[in-house]
């Protein structure tokens, strides 16, 4: 990812930082400049829970090249507290571990650095709980 | 009254056994095992560095605190292991705490004492009335050549201590520096595995640095070791810190809950301040807990603090650090952690 649009996002992958719609109170996760559910512009800062469950999840055994150490590592749909559902990997275990309902905590943890001279890269990630 | 106002470690999951290290290299595991009193070390996951083990940690002291992110004044890392050579590692963490942007940033780097300085300075701040609050950390992901003794301790992990004027769980009684020139061990700049002076970094350098800066402490207040409740001394094997303690008139049940390192390891810039965390876990009101860190370099930071009624208060409100020594390890083979510690050449 290139710098600048890395440093815009930081709110939102450091902090879990969303939009709540003013009109519909619907949150939206990445914020976005137009409510998806009502379309009103409006909208006010809020922080996503740092916990939550398993939905449903996957194993990754050919993966890309960032993530090619990784393997097998599983990645999930996660339902946080607040009903927001956000996509991760679920790390510090292995892909046997997961199930649905599971509960999990939201950690912060590098992503990839930009090949051995760029940027690194973090964001979140989950772990069990 | 100036003192800690919230503390947490983060201890990563991954192990590896002092046995599997010292087969990989033909040693004896029992001869290495006795020799060091290590018995495994924790590694950093391949998504952990200094950065990620400083914001959990630091999110465990926040907890602790009861305070908002943003009235922290000052934030100052020390490490071994930043993960850039430009760029402090202190600004993410604080964009990951929330703390930005009125925050005065530091990061520090003083071998294994970088964490104390980080937290002497924290300290610091607060006591010149510059912040309300100030935050020093020490974490290190440290590193060990392939096959040299330090490959046995060199471990992961992260403690963090927020200062204040209000709400004081350990106040701090007295500091005191201790500092010479000694070449003892070193990194140069692109290397990537520390040297060692071997032997030489026993009597000249820890021992001397230390007992200098601990019986210096100890007469500057007129205190004994009898009057503490506990000692925490920087742990490079398990040999070295009960030498010292002993060799300074503690005795081996007031160091013993801060004695972390044959589970974890030497964590470098967290060493001793992860050790004084594991005895605030079990420390009780008025008690007097002696911390005295050792860098390489070299020099030691000592510090006394005294435990308040608040302790009982925040210390369930995060893990503590046995817990997170003890809550189901992920071992490793020699393979995975040569692996996990980036110690394969591998094609871009």
């Amino acid at each position: 990812m290139p710098t600048p649009g890395y440093t815009r996002e930081i709110p939102q992958r450091y902090r879990l930082e969303a939009n709540k719609c003013k009109n519909c109170g619907k949150i939206s996760f990445p914020p976005r400049l137009v409510c998806p559910y009502c379309g009103a512009r409006n909208f006010e800062p809020t922080k996503l829970s740092d916990t939550g469950k398993i939905v449903t999840f996957t194993t990754i055994r050919v993966a890309p090249g960032r993530y090619a150490a990784y393997v097998p590592y599983s990645i999930a749909i996660i339902e946080l507290n607040d009903g927001v559902k956000i996509t991760t990997q679920v790390v510090d275990c292995k892909p046997e571990d997961l199930e649905i309902g599971k509960a999990v905590r939201i950690i912060f943890r590098k992503m990839y650095p930009e090949g051995k001279t760029g940027i690194i890269c973090y964001g979140y990630k989950a772990v069990l709980i | 009254m100036i003192g800690i106002v919230g503390y947490g470690s983060y201890i990563p999951r991954y192990r590896i056994r002092a046995d599997d290290i010292a087969r990989q290299w033909g040693r004896d595991p029992e001869t290495v095992k006795r020799g060091l009193l290590l018995k495994e070390k924790t590694v950093p996951g391949l998504d952990e560095d200094t950065i990620t083990i400083s914001v959990a940690a630091a999110k465990n002291a926040l907890r602790r605190a009861e305070i908002e992110p943003g009235e922290i004044g000052a934030l100052y890392i020390g490490s071994e292991s930043h993960p850039y050579a430009v760029k402090p590692s202190g600004t993410v963490v604080a964009e990951a705490l929330g703390i930005t942007p009125e925050v005065h940033i530091a990061d520090f780097e003083f071998a294994c004492k970088a964490g104390t300085e980080a937290m002497y300075v924290a300290y610091a701040q607060v006591r010149a009335e510059l912040v309300k609050y100030a935050m020093g950390i020490g974490a290190d992901t440290s590193q060990g050549a392939p096959g040299d003794a330090l490959e046995f301790s060199a471990s992961a992990g992260g403690s963090a201590f927020i200062f204040g004027k209000e709400k004081v769980i350990a106040a701090v009684i007295d500091t005191y520096s201790y500092t010479t020139d000694t070449a003892d061990f070193w990194r140069r700049e692109g290397a990537f595995y520390p040297l060692h002076g071997g032997r030489f970094t026993g009597a000249p350098a820890y021992f001397k640095h230390i007992l200098g800066a601990g019986r210096a402490i100890l007469k500057k207040n007129n205190l004994k070791p009898e009057d503490f409740t506990y000692a925490v001394f920087h742990m490079p094997n398990g040999k070295f810190p009960m030498s010292a303690g002993k060799r300074l008139g503690f005795k081996r049940e007031q160091m013993e809950p801060g004695w972390i390192v044959p589970l974890m390891g030497n964590t470098y810039s967290a060493s001793s301040p992860t050790a004084f965390s594991a005895t605030l876990d079990i420390a009780k009101p008025g008690d007097l807990i002696l911390l005295v860190s050792f860098g390489s370099g070299a020099g030691s930071d000592a510090f006394i603090f005294k435990v308040t009624e608040r302790i009982n208060e925040v210390r369930e409100k995060a893990e503590k650090v046995k817990d997170m020594l003890t809550r189901s390890p992920i071992y490793l083979d020699y393979g995975r952690y040569a692996k996990f510690r980036g110690k394969i050449i591998m094609n871009e």
